[in-house]
């Protein structure tokens, strides 16, 4: 991988010489990174319904091309070609800004994900800090959106969406502190090739299952999909908007499950590093894609298995359960380190 | 009240939700029960009360006989009968024999009320417009259907006659 890098730098900078070959080097990067996202992002959209369908023991989408796989484009067409209605009461500039500060983040925070040592657009060593800071900024959009709708259902879900993130990214960012704690730094690599003799998920199993119960919560999705429920609130922040803005919304909350899957997979579950080291003549990248791809399946399983959550066990959950579990976790483990490794200068 | 302490620890340890999420990936493995509509069928039966015919006899006649007591006996009075009265046959015969599909609550009691067997709810439930006039059945259109249908219908009545 590293070979094939630097002949691109290479015949780059000869193709648009040393002034202009960085900035296009950085787009093609961009493009190469965002395109297998996107992409993901639309087909996660088929295999949700796929894999509900499957569970509910019939085929789901099956008409357009075979196997339904040409379903996730018809979509599009079909979103991209509605008209897209603006309320008259509303505040045009933010209704129309709300979509994309929701998706925008979550493509941003791919600047820093990496997919094996090398293939990773900016190497940063905050990463999961810079991952942390940009998740939360979704929650701007939505607050946008609800109070921009200038509707009582649009409002209403977007508070109980925004109060719902927030809670949860509490517990989330708290899971990540024993990673750190662990590894010793912010970076993701590091703290990928930390896990070369055990993946986290051994020593910090607890903090994996309430990292993924808070994205899912954190993502808006099945059980806790309050911001949408539909007998009470229509349809949450997004009730007022329709067409490819609707849409904006749907992408970004698809993206946002890919991007907690990767970071999963890369956090806890061994990134690209194979689960035994005879299997290492597999690709990392495929490795990573395995585990991520798993997680994206966990998403789909739950949304298929488990009913709604009351508004006020969910902020239970978060704040009485997940909270203190996880600090006591925190705790466990600086206590472990300190003990074992005296870390902290003793 | 006293905790319950064997709940509590497989609430956290997740007990629960593993059990519903295998019974949902034990379901996913299951072939599918779907019926894929407009090449598969699910099987109909002889009574089933789908788009009104009216029937022949064997000689190729119309076997109403004008008696009107499906037009009474229809609880949405969707059904509207003239007789003729210039019948030059030996039968009385109707001149108009209206059903009006879009008033039809599909009740199967004009079926029922008729001494003749001739109007009939056949098998076919494909049938729509796209103005109301397209529902509004003559007298033609229900025998073309009498026609058109006239295997299965006689079939249906076959497979029915023992229960009547």
């Amino acid at each position: 991988m590293a070979e094939i890098l630097r002949t691109v730098q290479v015949h780059g900078v000869d193709l648009f010489g040393p002034l202009l070959w960085p900035l296009v080097w950085v787009v093609l990067k961009v493009v190469l990174l965002l395109a297998p996202v996107l992409f993901i992002v639309t087909y996660i959209t088929l295999a949700e319904r796929k894999v509900i369908g499957a569970m509910q023991v019939r085929p789901g989408p099956n008409r357009v091309g075979f196997f339904g796989v040409l379903q996730p484009l018809a979509d599009a067409v079909k979103l991209i070609f509605k008209e897209t209605i603006l309320p008259e009461k509303a505040d045009k500039g933010l209704f129309l800004l709300a979509p994309l500060l929701t998706l925008v983040p979550a493509l941003l925070s791919w600047a820093v994900v990496p997919f094996s040592p090398e293939l990773i657009l900016a190497n940063v060593n905050i990463g999961v800090l810079y991952i942390l800071a940009i998740s939360s900024l979704g929650a701007y959009g939505i607050i946008m959106a609800g109070w921009s709708s200038n509707s009582r259902y649009a409002f209403l879900g977007a508070m109980r969406s925004v109060a719902q993130m927030v809670s949860y990214e509490v517990s989330m960012g708290f899971t990540l502190i024993p990673v750190i704690l662990l590894t010793g730094s912010l970076s993701l690599v590091d703290v990928v090739e930390h896990q070369r003799t055990w993946w986290n998920i051994i020593p910090l199993a607890p903090m994996f299952f309430i990292y993924f119960i808070s994205v899912v919560a954190e993502t808006n999705r099945t059980p806790f999909d309050l911001p949408e429920a539909e007998p009470e609130l229509v349809a949450g922040f997004f009730t007022e908007y329709s067409a490819m803005s609707a849409g904006l919304f749907l992408m970004g909350e698809y993206a946002n499950i890919v991007l907690v899957s990767f970071l999963g997979a890369l956090v806890f579950l061994g990134g690209w590093l194979p689960p035994v080291s005879w299997l290492s003549f597999i690709p990392g990248l495929i490795w990573l894609g395995v585990k991520a791809g798993f997680l994206m399946f966990v998403f789909l399983w739950i949304r298929a298995t488990f009913p709604r959550y009351r508004y006020d066990q969910l902020m239970r959950l978060g704040w009485k359960v997940f909270l203190p579990v996880s600090l006591a976790w925190i705790f466990l483990t600086g206590l472990m380190l300190q003990l074992t490794q005296g870390v902290g200068g003793g | 009240m006293g905790l319950d302490l064997k709940n509590l620890l497989r609430s956290f340890a997740l007990m629960e939700l593993a059990q519903g999420m295998a019974v949902t990936l034990k379901h996913m493995f299951k072939p599918y029960i779907t019926v894929q509509y407009p090449e598969e069928r699910t099987p109909l039966s002889p009574r089933f009360r789908g788009e009104h015919a009216l029937r022949r006899d064997e000689n190729g006649e119309e076997r109403c006989v004008a008696c009107k007591l499906c037009e009474a006996v229809c609880p949405a009075q969707a059904i509207y009968i003239e007789i003729d009265p210039q019948s030059s046959s030996e039968k009385r015969l109707t001149r108009v024999y209206d059903i009006d599909e879009t008033k039809c609550i599909f009740c199967g009691f004009c079926q029922e009320a008729c001494p003749v067997d001739a109007i009939v709810m056949g098998p076919n439930f494909e049938f729509f417009g796209s103005r109301r006039s397209d529902l509004y059945y003559d007298k033609q259109r229900l025998l073309a259907n009498g026609e058109r249908f006239s295997s299965v219908l006689n079939a249906c009545i076959a497979a029915d006659a023992k229960y009547r």
